[in-house]
Formats: C-alpha cells, sequence, structure tokens
C-alpha cells in the first residue's frame, strides 16, 4: 500500500488528496470485482459440492468442461430478467434493500488483509469495523422483506433480523480471545501475531481458541444464513423467504451478496483463527495472497459441506442454541483463554 | 377478521399490548407452495410463529375419477387408480381388482396372485422412499432427497421392465395380471435390489436422516397425534400405526397372499419422544420398507409356475348386479373401493375411500398450537398425496 501511495505521489506528481483517493478508487473497485468473481465461481462450487455430496454429477454441459461456464450463463439469464416491483410495494425500500445488502458485505471487505501489507483500509479497529459494517446486512433484509408487502416475506424478514442480530454476539465474542492475545484489532497485527507454522495459529495455541474457533464457524454459518440455519429463506417453509418478490438484477444482489458474505465469514475465520496468509510450514511462504484465499475456499467448502449434510434447525431451537449455548460457552473461553494467558505468562 | 370461532374471537379480544388491538394473520399456504406436496392450500391464522388455526382447502386436482368409472368399463378403470396415488400406482390397481373381484368371484391363478403381491411391495418400497425424501426435504435435508430417489429409480427400472410403464403401471386387471415376468433374470436383479436396500441404504439413510441429532429434535413431540384422535379421526397406514395401533389391512382383513406370508406390523412406540409424534411415523415407514423387503423375498420364492390372468384380456368383464366393498393397505393406508353394479360392463357407482384424504383431516386438530415449521414437518409425515385426495 505504502508503494502504491509512494507510486502516485512521486511518479505520477499528485497531491497526498488525489493519491489517497486513487488509490482508494482502485482498491474499491478490485474488491467489487474480486467479491463479483467470487460469487461467480461460488455458484459453481456450490453446485459442484452438492452434486459431490449427492452421488450425482452437477453441472456438465456449459463450457464444456465441468459445466464451468454456468454461473456465468446464469449471470447472463438473470441480467435478460424482467424487474418487476409489486404493485402494492413500498418502491423506495423494495429498491434500496438489496443495495443495502451488497453495501454490508463490500464494507467488510475493505479491511480484509490479502497479504502482507496488502490491505484496502488498513484500520486500527479493522476487526470491529468489519463486525460493524455486516451488521447492515440486517437492515437490508428487514427493509427487503417489509418493502415486498409480502407476509412469506415478512415472515423471513422477522426471522432473519432475529437470527443475524442474536448471532453477532457470540461471533463476536469468539474472536474476542484472539484480540487479547493479539492486543489489536488491526487485522494486520492478528495476522502477523500469527507467525511460525500451523502451531502458532491462534486455533491451536489452546483450547479455549480451538473451542471459539469452533463457535465461530457455528455462528458464521448463522449469520450468513446457510443450512442448517437458514431460517430467512427456508425454501421448504417461506418459500423463499425475504427475497421472495424479487427478481432479475435485484434477485442477483442478493444472490451475490450471500456468497460475498460466505466468503467474508470464511476469511474472517481464515484471519483470526487459521494464520492468515502464513503457510503451515514456516519459511513457505512463497504466495501470502494465494495462501490465504486457498484458506478461504478451505473452510467455504466445510460450509457447503455442512449445508448440504444437516437438516435445518426450527427457529426457536436456533434461539435457544444461540442464546443459551453458544454465548455462554464464547464467554467461558473468554474467560478461560485469560487465564491461559496470565498463567503462560503472555499477559504482559 | 372473519371468522366466528369462539376460540379465536377470544383471542383477538385479549390486549396482548395495554391500548393496542392485536388480530391473527390470515396466511395461505399453497396451493403454490413447496411444502403441500402439491396443491394442497391451507388457510392459517398465526400469531407470529404458532398456528392458531388450520383450514385445509382441497380440490384443484380434481378430476372427476369417480364419474368417469361410470363411463367406462370395469378393465379401462384400472388406468385412473393408477393416477390417485402416482406415488405407489401398483396398491391403488391392487384396491380396485379386487373389488371387482369380489363381486364377479373370479378366481385369480396363484401365480398372478404373488406378481401382484411383489409388484404392490415394490410399489410401496417406492412410494415410502418418496415419503422418506420429502420428508426431509421439509426438514432442509436436501441430500437424502437425492439418495431415496436414486434407489427409487432401480424399482421404476424394475417395475417398468414387468408392466412397461415408469410411473403409471396400469398392471393388474381384473382376474389377473396383465403380464407375465419377463424373459430374463429380472427375480434375481429384484432379490438382489431387497438385499442392497435392507443390507446397505436403509443403514445409511438412519446414519443421515434418522438418527441425527437435528432430524430427532425437529421432529420428535411434533405434532403428537395420540391414539384415540388417530381413531377418531379414520387416520389409517403409517399414521395410524404410528400413533401405536397394530392395525393393518393386510393382517387384520387379509386379501390375496398376505395371509400366507411372515411379516411384522411396526408401530410407533415413541422411541424419541411420545408415542405418535412426526419421528414415530417416520420410523413406521422406514421399518416397513424392511417388512416389504421380506414380503418380497418370500413370495418370489414361492413363486408358482402357471397362467397370470382368469379371463381374457381383451373381453369386458362382465359383472352381476350388487354392491362390493374391498379394502386393501395402500402405500399411505387404507385404500377402499366401494362398487354398485347393475350388472353390465359398466359400474353404477364406484366411490373410492381414499387414505390421504382421511389422514388430511386430522390436522385441523393436531395442526392448532403448532409453529409454521412444525406445520411443515407434520404435512410432510402424514405423507399425503393430492392426486389421491382430490381424485
Amino acid at each position: 500500500m505504502e508503494a502504491m501511495y509512494t507510486f502516485f505521489m512521486d511518479k505520477a506528481g499528485m497531491g497526498e488528496l488525489g493519491a489517497h483517493i486513487t488509490v482508494a478508487a482502485i482498491m474499491a473497485s478490485l474488491m467489487f470485482i474480486v467479491m463479483a468473481l467470487c460469487a461467480i465461481i461460488f455458484t459453481w462450487m456450490e453446485r459442484k459440492v452438492a452434486g459431490f455430496l449427492q452421488s450425482r454429477y452437477g453441472p456438465m454441459r456449459t463450457g464444456r468442461w465441468h459445466g464451468w461456464a454456468q454461473a456465468v450463463a446464469d449471470m447472463l439469464k438473470i441480467l435478460g430478467k424482467e424487474d418487476i416491483i409489486p404493485a402494492e410495494a413500498d418502491k423506495g425500500l423494495f429498491v434500496f434493500a438489496p443495495l443495502l445488502v451488497l453495501l454490508g458485505s463490500l464494507l467488510a471487505w475493505a479491511a480484509i488483509p490479502w497479504a502482507p501489507d496488502f490491505v484496502a483500509a488498513d484500520l486500527d479497529l479493522g476487526l470491529f469495523y468489519i463486525f460493524a459494517v455486516s451488521s447492515l446486512v440486517v437492515i437490508g433484509i428487514l427493509m427487503a422483506g417489509w418493502a415486498s408487502n409480502n407476509k412469506w416475506s415478512l415472515y423471513g424478514a422477522a426471522r432473519g433480523a432475529a437470527q443475524m442480530v442474536s448471532y453477532e454476539i457470540p461471533l463476536a465474542l469468539a474472536a474476542i480471545p484472539v484480540v487479547m492475545y493479539t492486543g489489536s484489532l488491526n487485522t494486520q497485527d492478528i495476522v502477523i501475531a500469527q507467525q511460525g507454522g500451523i502451531w502458532n495459529w491462534f486455533f491451536l495455541r489452546n483450547p479455549f481458541l480451538f473451542v471459539a474457533f469452533i463457535m465461530y464457524f457455528i455462528a458464521s454459518i448463522a449469520e450468513t444464513n446457510r443450512g442448517p440455519f437458514d431460517m430467512p429463506e427456508t425454501e421448504s417453509e417461506l418459500v423463499s423467504g425475504y427475497h421472495t418478490e424479487y427478481t432479475g438484477m435485484r434477485f442477483a444482489f442478493f444472490f451475490l451478496a450471500e456468497y460475498a458474505n460466505l466468503f467474508l465469514v470464511s476469511m474472517i475465520a481464515v484471519m483470526i483463527f487459521l494464520g492468515g496468509w502464513w503457510s503451515p510450514i514456516p519459511g513457505l511462504d512463497f504466495a501470502p495472497a494465494l495462501t490465504f484465499i486457498i484458506k478461504g475456499v478451505i473452510m467455504v467448502f466445510m460450509n457447503m459441506w455442512v449445508r448440504w449434510t444437516l437438516p435445518r434447525v426450527r427457529v426457536d431451537q436456533l434461539m435457544h442454541l444461540c442464546w443459551k449455548v453458544m454465548i455462554p460457552i464464547t464467554l467461558i473461553c473468554v474467560i478461560g483463554a485469560g487465564l491461559w494467558m496470565m498463567a503462560s505468562g503472555a499477559a504482559s | 377478521m372473519a371468522t366466528n370461532d369462539t376460540r379465536l374471537t377470544g383471542w383477538a379480544d385479549q390486549d396482548h399490548v395495554p391500548g393496542l388491538k392485536s388480530e391473527l394473520l390470515e396466511l395461505n399456504m399453497g396451493p403454490q407452495h413447496p411444502a403441500t406436496h402439491g396443491v394442497l392450500r391451507l388457510l392459517l391464522h398465526t400469531d407470529g410463529e404458532i398456528v392458531y388455526k388450520v383450514t385445509p382447502v382441497v380440490g384443484y386436482l380434481h378430476r372427476c375419477a369417480e364419474k368417469i368409472a361410470e363411463g367406462v368399463d370395469y378393465k379401462q378403470w384400472v388406468v385412473y387408480t393408477d393416477r390417485f396415488d402416482y406415488l405407489g400406482p401398483v396398491t391403488n390397481n391392487h384396491a380396485y381388482v379386487t373389488a371387482v373381484e369380489k363381486l364377479t368371484e373370479l378366481e385369480v391363478p396363484a401365480r398372478a396372485e404373488h406378481l401382484r403381491v411383489v409388484t404392490a411391495e415394490l410399489s410401496r418400497i417406492a412410494s415410502h422412499l418418496i415419503a422418506l425424501a420429502t420428508f426431509g426435504l421439509d426438514m432442509g435435508a436436501w441430500t437424502p432427497l437425492l439418495y431415496c430417489f436414486r434407489e427409487r429409480e432401480v424399482i421404476l427400472n424394475l417395475l417398468e421392465r414387468i408392466a412397461g410403464g415408469r410411473m403409471l403401471y396400469n398392471y393388474m386387471v381384473p382376474g389377473g395380471v396383465r403380464y407375465d415376468l419377463p424373459q430374463d433374470n429380472w427375480v434375481s436383479d429384484v432379490l438382489e435390489f431387497v438385499t442392497m436396500l435392507e443390507n446397505k441404504k436403509l443403514p445409511d439413510y438412519n446414519t443421515l436422516l434418522t438418527y441425527n441429532k437435528i432430524f430427532i429434535e425437529r421432529t420428535s413431540d411434533v405434532a403428537i397425534i395420540d391414539r384415540e384422535t388417530a381413531i377418531d379421526y379414520g387416520c389409517t397406514g403409517p399414521v395410524l400405526r404410528g400413533s401405536g395401533v397394530q392395525f393393518d389391512c393386510r393382517r387384520n382383513d387379509p386379501y390375496s397372499i398376505y395371509p400366507q406370508l411372515d411379516f411384522e406390523i411396526p408401530v410407533g412406540k415413541g422411541e424419541m419422544g411420545t408415542v405418535g409424534d412426526c419421528w414415530d411415523r417416520y420410523i413406521v415407514r422406514v421399518r416397513e420398507i424392511e417388512q416389504s423387503c421380506r414380503i418380497i423375498r418370500q413370495a418370489l420364492e414361492q413363486l408358482p409356475e402357471g397362467p397370470v390372468h382368469a379371463i381374457e384380456l381383451k373381453k369386458p368383464v362382465r359383472v352381476p348386479a350388487g354392491a362390493a366393498y374391498s379394502r386393501t393397505e395402500a402405500a399411505k393406508g387404507e385404500l377402499g373401493h366401494y362398487i354398485i353394479s347393475d350388472g353390465g360392463t359398466k359400474p353404477f357407482r364406484n366411490k373410492v375411500r381414499s387414505c390421504s384424504f382421511c389422514n388430511l383431516q386430522v390436522i385441523e386438530k393436531v395442526g392448532v398450537g403448532q409453529m409454521v415449521s412444525d406445520l411443515v414437518a407434520f404435512v410432510g409425515s402424514l405423507d399425503i398425496v393430492l392426486g389421491e385426495i382430490d381424485r
């Protein structure tokens, strides 16, 4: 990042403000492109994984090699769909909701540390910022469900809001032990603290951190609204939940946001528990960004594996799991990790 | 809210939030809804997630099958029975031809009876596989659906080889079955499939779905139909047996060769919760698949030689005047046919007592007080087929 600023200020002869705006614009468009690519690749991957788990092939025709172009074809199809706004819908909210959902996940992407010194926004409160802006998604979902003026959508939205607001608590609590170890909320610092092979990654540091990692994983599934916690959608109960009434590109925005969120929570897991860009064996860090992405994709695969294996929990069981099981366990993890740090002398 | 139900108006009159008048949400579940297994429409009155009133609205798939019966001759109507419960069509054939044979006092050849039982039980397995699959799907478990359809595909192939069709077979005729066994290793293929299903596939489903913690949480103690309710509402089949009543037409009102065969009637025991919950209805179907496998194996072992139909296929059946009711155990429950004949080649009246229709009624009583998600599970556990409800 420093190199980019220097380039624009010294070589291109821009002022400090100009350089900042240029770098921000480049990073924002880069993040958006990566995010759109992710949605396309993960749609295809989800189909292949589902097919693999269900003893079938998944897409095989489009683009010859294992249907690699299926997601592209779908996107093109969705672009050509009629844009329908229901007559009784609250038009302004209806149009704005998908954008807000997408914005929520896109903003959070800014603080993801892809490689050493390569992060769109190097914030001191990076992790806090990520959790904060990703809460915007809840408002978008609630908006979409309300604006659709459809009872099923409203059900989906109400469930979604209750679920996401609840699960943000264990999600953030699970990350706290890591912050305690690092002593910083800066995403770069968190990754740097895990240098030196797989044994220094936070999820293997001590038992409490390992439990926190499992809790984070479960909460992240709920946070992305995917099975077995796909309450806002529940196609067998609520038809399609909050996006029942959406068509064409507006639907695509929700779709894009779902996969962007999926990769986002996977990347956060990699960042805070799985060593970020560091390779498992010390000294083999040739391609940090690639290592980071590969770890992220593995976490995405785990998510898909869970989704296509387990039945869905009921909405009250979901809340029970969150408030009476996961929050106490994560609180114990926070205390336990603190005591462990005191005992091992890491706290100074 | 336009309802005269005192329980509901009483609810709405209360001030749940002081100063705010609350009323129930009227919600149409269906006819286009993924969890209603066809074109069933459930009119729900809900308070948030809790359902206060369920009204099933049926008739979207009405095809006048009973009226058509009065215009076609006895053999021609077999094809319409296929279309009742299109997931287990051979069992429907069986119910109808038994009624006609009761009136005509036709002697059915022993080989035909054995073939009827084998195909009907294969059809029952296919139907139960769909029941397990869609029940799992209602819970959000996608993968067992594909596995069950894979096994059903084998049954469809087997039945295609014997009856020619893949979904609607038109296999039985009054007085026998339409075709003898194909001239290949059909019998050994069936035995191989049955063994594979028992030893490999059912344990797979059990690990994937039956004993899955989330699945048990979702189904045990949910939508309990107690013994009295099940009997009062005329529930039959796995729904009745799931409530702990050991009643099966194959055993209690025997027909065909079932008295000669050795099989058990599984009933719900409340292993995971209370007797008559969704899990019990589910496990009864799993265990019935095992018993059907046993029946098929026995029937094929003692398969006699001989003709497969008593009267020539092309000749219409002439039925003496009179009335007869026969009931058989179809895949979804007790399927009855009441036929009144005026002595011609066409029935004067043909009344069908369909199992899904009677099973569905119980939803009005048991569905009250459930959560919306539980109602979906409940409808799934009833295993209804709209082709049979509306006819």
